[in-house]
């Protein structure tokens, strides 16, 4: 279980998170909403311990993930990224199993390479693209290969930093539907953030919306279209009128 | 009076900005050199960076130190005929190229080549978040990313100021051999018998030092890039300017250690 208790974090003069509590079961899909500039993922680059936070506790499974070792820390997660944030100079295959052939993890490089190939077709892409340089793919197929080195070391944990941004919404769908797949299969805890209507409804168990630096609401994600509340309404309807400024 | 207090307030804070950016930069230098005795090494990175960094600027280094060699050869004798002094010419090139503009020129072509070609890669790895991606992945970036290239850039300039400096000679030889009717045989005696084993391995000591401050230099500016393509520009700019004013200044002081009296 991750908990964020009473979680600041500025930039300057910019309070980014203004106290931030929130709770992810084990074993549930979290999917964190809210509008470009919000902070979510400031929030999700805290619990990674990318960004520090000024104040407040980040635990996972009660321990303070600030202590501890790190390595094992880290190993316990997987993460997609935004933009793939795959290595230019490796090959698919080496980017897939990065975590592999170094470190705590790493094993022998065919069995590596075997592991690759697995998650590879595991993400719906074919052996032929294993030894091409990520500038060689398109950009959904970068978002595969970055799901398939997500789940190479099959972590326990999974941030998905908007998965579906920049895609045409076929390829979205079947991201979203990959996610979701992996992750009740894995028996993972999710962690998504998106603006992303489409793949909130696809993927989430429980929904969180940010908002000024706090959580303005949260629940399972049948409850999202009847909350009452005026934020998560007009963000979820896409409205430019309500109490969400439409100029920030 | 409150236009000097103004303008005592920006110096100020100039200078604060100043001093915050050398302890940043002492901290990383300090950083770096710690992840040398803390497992793991990455070796397939060393390797590739020790390519990237010594065989691939052999050329440009090499082409440096040829043309370099022959111009000197012209200049010492036009120089010394003015003193019927023209016979110094294999021995003051030498030294001059082992000791002053093999390590110079070749740190300067090296930090051309390299500390741009560092900060750019290293800064476009940042704002693509494959930086913020290694550490996800269990691996530091300092040890995965900025202790090979340190470390190979300080083992290989040592390398090719050597390679240089018998390229230099080289050239001054086929001048002063074909253009300023040395004989073949005198000339590379002189040179020989004038050489020192000091005048050759200081050199190669800046090229270790020179060598050292292109990899921190590149590899610092890259980790500290701005964003967007405006900002890894504006990095590897000053990654470059930074690392041939500190080759400088390092030369200089460097100097004033070895050969002061």
């Amino acid at each position: 279980m991750i908990e964020l208790s009473d979680v600041h974090k500025a930039f300057g003069a910019n309070r980014v998170l203004r106290g931030v509590n929130l709770t992810i079961d084990t074993g549930t899909s979290m999917v964190i909403i809210g509008g470009s500039g919000s902070g979510k993922s400031v929030l999700l680059k805290c619990i990674l311990g990318l960004v520090r936070p000024d104040s407040g506790t980040i635990t996972l499974d009660g321990q303070d993930v600030t202590q501890g070792d790190r390595d094992a820390f880290l190993a316990r997660f997987g993460m997609l990224f935004q933009g793939g944030a795959l290595f230019d100079s490796l090959p698919v295959w080496q980017n897939v199993a990065f975590r592999l052939l170094r470190g705590s993890l790493k094993r022998p490089a065919s069995e590596a390479r075997e592991i690759a190939l697995e998650k590879l077709r595991r993400v719906g892409l074919t052996p032929d693209v294993a030894d091409k340089f990520p500038a060689e793919l398109s950009g959904g197929m970068q978002k595969r290969v970055g799901l398939a080195r997500a789940i190479a070391a099959e972590p326990e944990i999974i941030f998905f930093d908007e998965p579906t941004t920049g895609l045409d919404p076929i390829m979205s769908g079947v991201i979203n539907e990959l996610i979701r797949e992996i992750v009740v299969e894995m028996g993972a805890t999710a962690m998504t953030i998106t603006h992303d209507m489409t793949s909130v409804r696809a993927i989430a168990d429980n929904v969180a919306m940010l908002h000024d630096g706090v959580i303005q609401w949260t629940g399972p994600v049948g409850k999202m279209d009847d909350s009452g509340d005026p934020y998560l309404d007009q963000f979820i309807h896409g409205r430019a009128e309500g109490p969400i400024a439409a100029v920030r | 009076m409150n236009m000097i207090a103004a303008f005592l307030a920006a110096l100020g804070r100039s200078v604060l900005a100043g001093l915050a950016g050398m302890g940043r930069f002492a901290l990383f230098a300090s950083e770096t050199v710690s992840h040398l005795a803390r497992p793991p090494f990455y070796w397939r990175e060393f390797g590739h960076a020790l390519m990237q960094i010594g065989w691939l600027s052999l050329p440009v280094v090499g082409m440096t130190a040829l043309f370099t060699g022959g111009a000197l050869a012209l200049q010492i004798y036009a120089g010394g005929a003015r003193f019927n002094a023209e016979t110094v010419v294999p021995s003051i090139v030498a030294i001059g190229l082992t000791r002053e503009l093999g390590p110079v020129l070749g740190g300067l072509m090296v930090a051309a080549r390299v500390a741009s070609s560092i900060a750019a890669e290293i800064g476009t790895m940042k704002v693509t978040e494959q930086i913020d991606a290694l550490t996800t992945l269990s691996t530091n970036p300092m040890k995965y990313l900025t202790l090979p290239r340190v470390l190979a850039a300080t083992l290989a300039v040592p390398l090719l100021v050597g390679v240089g400096d018998v390229i230099g000679i080289m050239g001054g030889f086929m001048v002063g051999v074909g253009r300023l009717d040395f004989g073949a045989g005198t000339y590379l005696k002189t040179t020989i018998d004038f050489l020192e084993t000091w005048d050759v391995v200081s050199g190669l000591i800046k090229g270790a030092v020179f060598g050292c401050i292109v990899a921190l230099m590149g590899c610092y500016h890259g980790m500290n890039s701005g964003r967007g393509a405006q900002g890894v520009g504006g990095a590897t700019k000053t990654a470059v300017v930074a690392a041939s004013v500190l080759i400088l200044a390092a030369n200089y002081v460097l100097t004033e250690v070895f050969f002061s009296t």
